[in-house]
C-alpha cells in the first residue's frame, strides 16, 4: 500500500516537474508547479511530516506561486523562443548529474537499506509533529531562527527598494 | 512504511536534475526561477525522507529554513525581474549580456 502511494506521488511529481521546464506558456508552467507542490506535500504526509506538508501548501502554493502568477500577468509577455541555444549541453549536463546521483545511490544501497530501518524503529516520536518541531526550533535552533527572520526582513526591504521607482533618487 | 529511502533519493535526484536542466536550457527568466524552486523542493524531499527514516526532526527544521530562504529568494528575484523588464522591456535571458547600463 505504501509503495502504491509513493509511486503515485513520485510519478506525478516527476511528470509535473518535466512540464514546468517543457511548457511554453509561463502561466501553465506555474500551474504545473502548483500541482507538484501539492503532491510534494502529500509525500511529506506519508513521511509523517504533517507540519511541513501544511507549511508547504500555505507558503509555496499560497504565497510564492501567487507571487509568480502575479508577476507573469503583470509583465506583458510576447511569444518568444523557448529554449536557449545551449540546449544539448544543458541536457547532457543534467543527465550526467542524474546518472551520477543514481550511481551513488545504487552503489550505496546495501548500507542504506541495512542501517536505516533499525534506527527508525528505535526513535519513536511520542509528541505531535508540530509540537516537536516547535520545541526544537525554539531551543536548539533559536539562533538560526532569528537569522531567518532577519533574512526575510532584508528580502522585504530589498524587494521594495528594487521595484519602487525613484526611491533612491528622492533621497539623494 | 515499506518504501526504501533510496527511492526517495532517486526521486529527489530526478527532480533536481530536471530543475538544473531547466536553468540551463530555458530563456525566460521566470521559468529559470521556477526551476530553482524545483531544485529547492528536491532537497526538501531529501531532508524530510532522511528525517523520517532516522527518526530525527532536525531535517524537518532545516526544510523550514530552506522554505524561508526560498521565500526571500522569490521576493528579491521577482523584484529584479520587474526592474529588468522596466529597463529593457524583455525578460529573455539573452538580452542581458552586458554588465554596464
Amino acid at each position: 500500500m505504501g509503495m502504491i502511494v509513493f509511486f503515485y506521488f513520485a510519478s506525478v511529481i516527476v511528470a509535473t516537474a518535466a512540464l514546468v521546464v517543457a511548457l511554453r506558456n509561463p502561466v501553465y508552467s506555474a500551474l504545473a508547479l502548483l500541482v507538484m507542490f501539492f503532491h510534494v506535500a502529500g509525500l511529506f504526509v506519508t513521511l509523517h511530516a504533517e507540519f511541513l506538508a501544511i507549511i508547504q501548501i500555505l507558503v509555496y502554493a499560497g504565497a510564492i506561486l501567487v507571487l509568480y502568477l502575479f508577476v507573469v500577468m503583470l509583465l506583458n509577455l510576447r511569444r518568444e523562443e523557448r529554449f536557449h541555444h545551449q540546449l544539448t549541453v544543458g541536457l547532457f549536463l543534467g543527465c550526467m548529474l542524474f546518472a551520477e546521483a543514481v550511481l551513488l545511490v545504487v552503489k550505496g544501497e546495501t548500507s542504506l537499506g541495512a542501517d536505516l530501518p533499525a534506527l527508525r524503529e528505535s526513535a519513536q516520536l511520542t509528541q505531535g509533529n508540530t509540537e516537536s518541531i516547535g520545541e526544537l526550533l525554539y531551543s536548539t535552533y533559536l539562533f538560526p531562527f532569528e537569522i531567518a527572520s532577519l533574512i526575510l526582513l532584508v528580502a522585504m526591504v530589498g524587494a521594495v527598494i528594487l521595484t519602487k521607482k525613484g526611491i533612491l533618487e528622492a533621497k539623494g | 512504511m515499506d518504501v526504501p529511502v533510496s527511492y526517495y533519493l532517486v526521486l529527489s535526484g530526478i527532480v533536481f536534475s530536471i530543475g538544473l536542466i531547466g536553468v540551463l536550457i530555458r530563456r525566460n527568466i521566470i521559468i529559470i526561477l521556477l526551476s530553482i524552486e524545483l531544485m529547492l523542493n528536491a532537497t526538501n524531499i531529501n531532508f524530510v525522507a532522511f528525517s523520517s527514516y532516522l527518526g530525527n526532526l532536525s531535517g524537518q527544521v532545516f526544510v523550514f529554513f530552506a522554505l524561508t530562504v526560498a521565500a526571500a529568494e522569490v521576493a528579491v528575484g521577482l523584484a529584479i525581474i520587474i526592474a529588468l523588464y522596466r529597463h529593457s522591456a524583455s525578460i529573455n535571458i539573452d538580452d542581458f549580456r552586458l554588465l554596464k547600463w
